[in-house]
């Protein structure tokens, strides 16, 4: 590899050719603002945020862009940069809707935080501002473009990591603002609601659509039965939003933190993972028996889901029918449970903790509804959870840990892997690997499903099949698999597809990290390392060995897959247009 | 501002020109940067670009829709709204302007309850502000299709709309 040398701020670096300006500053300990950049998805050099003096050069150049030369001598923040990046901000800042008071970002919002660093007067320039209604048409996404800085990072996101592509710039000039085609709500288009645009927007032009409110009244509403479940991988990234370090796992102070909400049923949605594992994993056995449709695909992803719907419906009868964990949760707790407690379904009001988006459109979708009320009625992101401890004063850091209520308070290692890109395959592998074989497994990790890499494949020797697997992560990637089957060239018996990169981890619905740290730390991992170790630590590493699981089975369901798991636990698609 | 004018004039494309944007798109696909002269070409065929329209380019370019329509809203060649069976234009050149242009604008855009760049829902007028159409001399000019209508008031407007 050629190595370049060069000076930034006086300081001699050696940084890699090809590397810009801003990543050689990086590796000297200088940081440069940036606004519009973000790694491998848009460096467009438009915001000019990021400007640097170059010895030498006539103007001040873009260090997002601007490549590092041998020789080069750089300076990143004389009274000439400081300036012009102020003016920059002060521009962007003059019809700018800058009622922080009441933004969802404030104290979290790369704008806020760069005029603050640069001094900005926010009232310098007074201009025109810009009205745009707010559209909250989709389910699980709110856009409003008073907020808006017109980054595109959103749009990067949408088109470059998932390949939905509904959203862009449209009209020019002033005039020019992020909308769909035709200037249709989100809710009209092909958009998934994955919520990726919305992690990636460094202020409070996107967010999710707020259910908090909703959970208040349910909790203060005397003839409802509450009962709350928590995803896997909101354990390991709530503690951001409190100060804990990437990767932290707060499970035990997250079930605390929802007891004193008011919550009086705790449980885990590692619980309904583990159901999933048993339903799917019966079913992908049940298909390679008896000539099922091959390769079956998981359908634990709403996005996901609904991007087949709408790009490749053809290819639906691979889905699994299995609903999904957040939807089997709902299901069991208004039939096995609402039976359990005596509670009429329609007095119980189900809410689950999700680092998703696309969760609150799941749970408006039809037949998903078990006991003839839907299965789940409210969903709160990561990122809402944490706003909504914080509203109620709970000191998070102080609280104690707790264990989970039971019955749904039990998960297993296979449950919570759910949370990383691979772990629903290694889940299902377990399982299927014990049931068809007949025999305990020697080795419980798999680990070439592992790890944060787009497309993953491999292959296992299981009851003298060679089962041949992929795993994606990312619309994108799902969508080069989903090309691959339709030309024949996939000769693979399972999949598993999630819709964000990484996996639930890195969910449209967790805290969300600035251009910063994706640009510079692999947070994904990070939180990724958080599942694997955990589990690792479980004595509890199999679904069908969760005694919960054995106990609902041996109950209500019977069989897996039998008639009354199949009216509870499993779903329909439908096709959707491609616009 | 806010979102784009958009018409609310259903779409009457016909199979004919279909077939004859398909054919030109087939031609264009080869080509890099497509979307623009497939977008000229439409504008050609339908004199304006719905949605419908767009979605045919975008699926056989095998491009994002919404990125065709940031490319046709971004250019002022484009227009996303059709024309009226009577294209009512008035010249916003300097000479009409001081003239009193302006006025019949307002005037038009009263009467027929349109804005500028917009279609009647009906279908019958459609309105535009022209730059210099250079008959000055007949300054302020108003155009519907051939017919030219020079010197004229805000007052004339109503009395010239009546024999359409
Ligand atoms: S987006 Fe940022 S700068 Fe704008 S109002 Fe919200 S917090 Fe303030
Ligand atoms: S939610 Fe996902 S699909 Fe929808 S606009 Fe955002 S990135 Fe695109
Ligand atoms: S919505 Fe957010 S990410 Fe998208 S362009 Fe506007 S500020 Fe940037
Ligand atoms: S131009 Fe470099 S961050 Fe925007």
């Amino acid at each position: 590899m050629s190595t370049i040398n060069l000076k930034i701020n006086n300081i001699p670096v050696t940084v890699a050719a090809g590397s810009t300006i801003l990543e050689a500053a990086r590796a000297a300990g200088v940081k440069i603002p940036t606004l519009c950049y973000l790694k491998d998805i848009n460096a467009i050099g438009a915001c000019r945020v990021c400007v640097v003096e170059v010895k030498g050069a006539r103007s001040l150049v873009a260090s997002c862009v601007y490549p590092a030369n041998e020789g080069m001598e750089v300076f990143t923040s004389t009274p000439k940069v400081i300036e012009s990046r102020r003016t920059t901000v002060e521009l962007i800042l003059s019809d700018h809707n800058k009622n922080c008071l009441s933004c969802v970002r404030s104290t979290n919002c790369e704008l806020q935080s760069l005029a603050e660093e640069l001094g900005c007067n926010a009232q310098k320039f007074s201009g025109e501002s810009k009205f745009y209604p707010v559209d909250a048409s989709h389910a699980s996404i709110v856009r409003d473009n008073s907020k808006c800085i017109l980054c595109r990072r959103c749009v990067a996101a949408c088109k470059n990591y998932q390949t939905v592509s509904v959203i862009g710039a449209n009209a020019r000039g002033f005039d020019t603002h992020i909308s769909c085609l035709f200037e249709k709500g989100l809710n009209e288009v092909a958009c998934v609601g994955c919520g990726q645009c919305i992690n990636v927007c460094p202020t409070g032009a996107l967010r999710e659509k707020d259910e908090i409110d909703n959970v208040i009244a349910a909790l203060n509403d005397p003839s409802k039965t509450v009962v709350v479940g928590t995803a896997p991988s909101v354990r390991i990234g709530l503690g951001e939003e409190f100060g804990y370090p990437i990767g932290a796992n707060v499970e035990g102070k997250m079930a605390a933190a929802l007891r004193r909400l008011g919550f009086k049923h705790v449980f885990d949605v590692d619980f309904a993972a583990d159901l999933t594992i048993m339903e799917e994993g019966y079913e992908f056995i049940s298909r390679v028996k008896n000539g099922g449709k091959l390769p079956m695909i998981t359908s634990c992803s709403p996005g996901w889901v609904k991007f087949i719907e709408h790009n490749y419906p053809e290819l639906i009868p691979h889905l699994s029918s299995c609903k999904s964990p957040q939807q089997m949760f709902g299901a069991v707790a208004k039939t096995y449970y609402a039976e359990k407690l005596g509670v009429d379904p329609k007095d119980m009001y189900v809410v689950t903790i999700m680092p998703c988006t696309a969760k609150k459109f799941e749970k408006g979708r039809p037949h998903q509804d078990a006991a003839g009320v839907p299965d789940i009625d409210a969903v709160l992101t990561t990122r809402e959870l944490a706003r909504f401890i914080k509203r109620q004063g709970i000191m998070f850091k102080e609280l104690p840990d707790e264990p989970f209520d039971s019955p749904f308070g039990i998960g297993s290692g296979a449950g919570l892997i759910f949370g990383s890109s691979g772990g629903v395959m290694e889940a299902a592998l377990r399982t299927v690997a014990e049931v068809l074989d007949g025999k305990p497994l020697k080795k419980l990790d798999f680990q070439d499903v592992r790890g944060m890499t787009g497309i993953k494949e491999a292959s296992y020797k299981i009851a003298g099949i060679n089962v041949k697997v992929a795993v994606a992560s990312g619309l994108k990637n799902a969508r080069e698999l989903m090309e691959k089957i339709k030309k024949g060239e996939a000769d693979y018996h399972f999949i598993e597809i999630m819709a964000c990169p990484g996996g639930c981890l890195n969910g449209g619905g967790q805290p969300i990290q600035s251009a910063e740290t994706r640009n510079f730390t692999d947070y994904r991992t990070l939180r990724m390392n958080a599942i694997y170790s955990a589990d690792k630590s479980m004595k509890l590493r199999k679904s069908h060995e969760n005694p919960a699981i054995k106990e609902i089975y041996k109950e209500y369901f019977g069989e897996p897959n039998g008639n009354r798991a199949h009216h509870v636990l499993h779903t329909r698609y439908v096709a959707r247009s491609k616009f | 501002m806010a979102k784009i004018k958009l018409t609310k004039i259903p779409f009457k494309g016909t199979d004919g020109q279909e077939r004859e944007l398909r054919a030109a798109l087939a031609e264009i696909k080869k080509k890099k940067g497509a979307v623009m002269p497939a977008l000229q070409r439409a504008q050609e065929i339908y004199g304006y670009l719905p949605m419908e329209v767009q979605q045919i380019i975008a699926e056989v370019l095998e491009v994002p829709a919404e990125e065709v329509f940031g490319v046709a809203t971004f250019y002022s060649q484009f227009t996303l709204n059709p024309r009226g069976q009577y294209n009512v234009s008035v010249c916003l050149g300097t000479a009409c302007y001081v003239k009193g242009a302006g006025e019949v604008l307002d005037a038009l855009k009263i009467q027929l309850g349109i804005e500028a760049d917009e279609c009647s829902e009906d279908g019958k007028f459609s309105l535009n502000a022209t730059r210099c159409i250079g008959c000055c001399g007949l300054a302020p000019v108003m155009t519907i299709n051939d017919s030219v209508f020079g010197k004229i008031t805000a007052d004339d407007v109503e009395k010239i709309l009546a024999d359409y």
